[in-house]
């Protein structure tokens, strides 16, 4: 008996964490106890991209999309619609504005422009079956480019595809491989950097959970297209699902003779192997990430030579990115003009982005190069949270920068985002809204370039910590005009005088927030104040007099005593002796305390 | 072991039905079977299965088959509705799986509406 409907369980990171597994199992238990177990069968799947609205479970062919399931909203799935045909309405995504539930997927405004090429598998085949993906054309493009192929066609229609790398820097793919296959050697390796260190990107993590053999296939490509024969996963430890998910794929594509020896009976052999990293930033930059697979300390050492030339073990190397690779399958089977066709005029296809922050709607979205911060954000975001007004998009991770509302309708690609002081990097964007000071968030992304930093270039190591330092002081209220100054100055040297992509990208939030938002600044070291209200030293407790009832709560609890006032009274805070400790603000049940 | 494009083809042509239920979205005929308490009762699952069996069979990769609700036809119970691109939609009532097998040759095939089975459209 075919199986005639199917109940997709999320089995990615993040809908693990909030107990998918147990709803597939309720899911399972029930549907066998209505005797339908031959008829209607439950998988689990890789992340929709839907994570923060997970447990996801879509029902098809009826193509229903139910959201934030629990073990008890599991039961009803299974009793109302499983088994009467009748769409279960509690657990139906409901759009914000208009309160209208949406069944299906691809009406919710969260997918509506997305088009799915990196993810095109991720929520839609079950990642330990290979089978699944070979039903879903999985190696056919391997088996094309291998029987069909010389490794300068392949080359070619990469580089006509016009796919850049999706790991931060852009490089056009083709290009690179074309350069490691220009360089001899008997021996050449291809790497898949799935370090993936940026805070809040996790597209990279995603697809190897829902779609490992989309990026086998993509390294088997690039191995045949520059002739190498092995290939090394490099994936952080934080990731064990990914890498458990890895395992199975390798294991199922060795079976088949898909990697291994003489691959489609010819004479290309190809094999992989997972290096798994401890996780610091640094070692996603490919110099140092080589070092750290020799078992050298992961430090990046000087570029030329590029890895093409001298990689791992010395040897010719070509690294890509998990996104990159993903990619790689559909140009070669819907051909370079297909891919070209979609986005900008020199950044072609898709991006995955994290977004994050004051929005709606967060999660991990693939839409078009070309598409615009404003649609992402309104559209896909669904605006910003409760109804506030939108300050600025942070884009790159913490070598990118600020973007503020004047630049929202700038289509978003590699080029522009660069023009703007600000970096594609590997796709992080988070929205920041009016209660985000600028500075603060400045302060936050140099935090982590300091602590990774690896301490080679005086730069890096001590410029950073220099900028850090006079961030401080001004979030401290003890910032003076001269600081401003020098920040700028010795934001610029740190740019210039590092080695790698860190320490040249450190300072992007310093310079971009100084940029665009100045007037914060200014306003930090002139006035002392925090226009958003975050920086705790820069605050001043008020007690609005109209509001306060006089019922002496807050005189109660400041640590410190400067309230005064008597019962029934109005109330007022002695400013100079203020902590600031925000105490007497949290006790208030009358709204009557404020800080500004 | 794959050896030759041919077998990875001929692996992707085995398995290639389990996706089908997951490709919905890109399908343009719907075939609709109520299965509310009322087509049940009257047999609405053998129906829906055999439906699904001669799609498979007529190799028909652009349909769908979905279970429904009640469609208010108890009496004519099994129920299926089959909806065509430009075509208003058709519904048949007593569908047993003889019929419903004969449905999907004639009309979803090759688009013969059979009238004697027709209650509305
Ligand atoms: C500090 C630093 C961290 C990096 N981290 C990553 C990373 O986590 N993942 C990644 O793919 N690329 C990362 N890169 C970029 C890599 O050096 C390299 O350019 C990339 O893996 C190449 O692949 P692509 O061309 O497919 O993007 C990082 C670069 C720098 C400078
Ligand atoms: S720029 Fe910074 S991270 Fe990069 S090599 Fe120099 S010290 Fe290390
Ligand atoms: S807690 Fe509020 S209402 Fe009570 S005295 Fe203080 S300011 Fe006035
Ligand atoms: S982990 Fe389930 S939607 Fe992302």
């Amino acid at each position: 008996m075919p199986v005639r409907m199917e109940l997709l369980v999320c089995g990615g990171t993040g809908c693990q964490a909030s107990n998918s597994n147990r709803v597939l199992e309720v899911l399972r238990e029930e549907i066998k106890n209505s005797n339908l177990e031959n008829e209607v069968s439950v998988l689990m799947t890789g992340c929709f991209g839907f994570c923060e609205k997970g447990p996801i479970v879509k029902v098809m062919p009826d193509n229903v999309f139910y959201v934030e399931v629990d073990e008890d909203s599991a039961r009803k799935i299974v009793a109302e619609h499983v088994v009467k045909g009748r769409v279960y309405q509690e657990k139906l995504y409901v759009e914000p504005d208009t309160n209208e539930k949406l069944p299906e997927q691809s009406k919710i405004p969260f997918y509506k422009k997305q088009i799915r090429i990196a993810l095109r598998n991720c929520g839609k085949i079950d990642p330990e079956n290979i089978n699944e993906y070979i039903a879903a054309d999985g190696y056919m493009a391997l088996g094309k480019v291998l029987t069909e192929m010389t490794p300068e066609g392949v080359i070619d229609i990469v580089k006509r595809s016009g796919l850049r790398g999706r790991g931060g820097g852009g490089f056009p793919t083709g290009v690179k491989w074309e350069a490691t296959r220009k360089s001899k050697s008997d021996i050449k390796y291809v790497i898949c950097n799935a370090d993936e260190g940026d805070p809040g990107a996790f597209m990279d993590r995603s697809i190897l959970e829902g779609d490992p053999h989309s990026v086998l296939e993509g390294m088997a490509i690039a191995a045949y297209a520059i002739g190498a024969q092995f290939g090394y996963i490099y994936v952080r430890a934080e990731y064990p699902l990914a890498i458990h998910r890895l395992r199975i794929a390798i294991s199922q594509a060795r079976e088949l003779g898909l990697l291994g020896k003489n691959i489609f009976g010819t004479d290309f052999c190809f094999d992989v192997e997972i290096k798994i990293g401890a996780g610091a930033f640094i070692c996603g930059e490919e110099t140092a990430l080589i070092n750290s697979i020799e078992g050298g300390r992961g430090e990046p050492t000087v570029k030329p030579p590029y890895p093409a030339q001298v990689g791992l073990w010395k040897k010719p190397t070509n690294i890509n990115n998990v996104e990159t690779f993903a990619n790689v399958a559909p140009i070669i089977l819907n051909g370079a003009e297909w891919f070209a066709s979609i986005g900008t005029e020199k950044s072609k296809g898709t991006k995955v982005f994290a977004l994050a922050g004051k929005v709606n709607n967060v999660g991990l979205v693939e839409v078009p190069m070309g598409i615009t911060l404003r649609e992402i954000i309104y559209e896909l975001g669904g605006g910003i949270k409760g109804g506030k007004k939108f300050k600025a998009v942070q884009t790159g991770g913490p070598s990118g920068g600020c973007i503020p509302a004047e630049y929202l309708d700038t289509p978003i690609d590699y080029d522009n985002l660069t023009a703007l002081g600000s970096m594609m990097g590997s796709g992080g964007m988070i929205v920041m809204d009016e209660d985000d000071c600028m500075v603060n968030i400045a302060k936050f992304y140099l935090e982590f370039s300091c602590d990774e930093s690896c301490g080679r270039c005086t730069a890096c190591r001590v410029g950073n910590k220099r900028l850090l330092e006079i961030l401080n002081k001004i979030t401290e209220g003890k910032g003076e005009m001269e600081d401003l100054e020098m920040l700028k100055e010795l934001a610029e040297t740190v740019k210039d005088s590092s080695l790698c992509g860190l320490g040249q990208t450190s300072p992007n939030p310093v310079l971009s927030t100084m940029k665009f938002f100045y007037d914060e600044y200014l306003a930090h070291v002139r006035d002392k104040e925090c226009p958003a209200g975050v920086c705790k030293e820069l605050l001043k407790y008020y007690i609005i007099p109209e509001k306060c009832v006089g019922c002496t709560a807050c005189a109660k609890v400041c640590p410190v005593n400067v309230i005064h006032g008597e019962p029934k009274k109005v109330h007022v805070i002695d400013r100079d002796g203020c902590i600031k400790c925000g105490q007497c603000y949290k006790t208030c049940r009358f709204g009557a305390i404020t800080r500004k | 072991m794959i050896k030759s494009l041919e077998e990875l083809k001929k692996i992707r042509e085995q398995y290639k039905d389990t996706l089908q239920n997951r490709e919905a979205e890109e399908k343009n005929i719907k075939i609709l079977v109520g299965m509310a308490t009322c087509g049940i009762a009257a047999g609405a699952r053998n129906t829906i299965n055999a439906i699904i069996e001669e799609v498979r069979k007529e190799n028909i990769d652009n349909a769908v088959v979905v279970q429904t609700g009640c469609m208010g036809f108890c009496y004519a119970e099994p129920t299926v509705e089959v909806r065509m691109p430009n075509s208003e939609p058709i519904l048949y009532g007593k569908v047993d799986s003889e019929r419903a097998r004969e449905i999907v040759k004639r009309h979803v095939k090759n688009g013969e509406v059979i009238r004697e089975w027709v209650l509305r459209g």
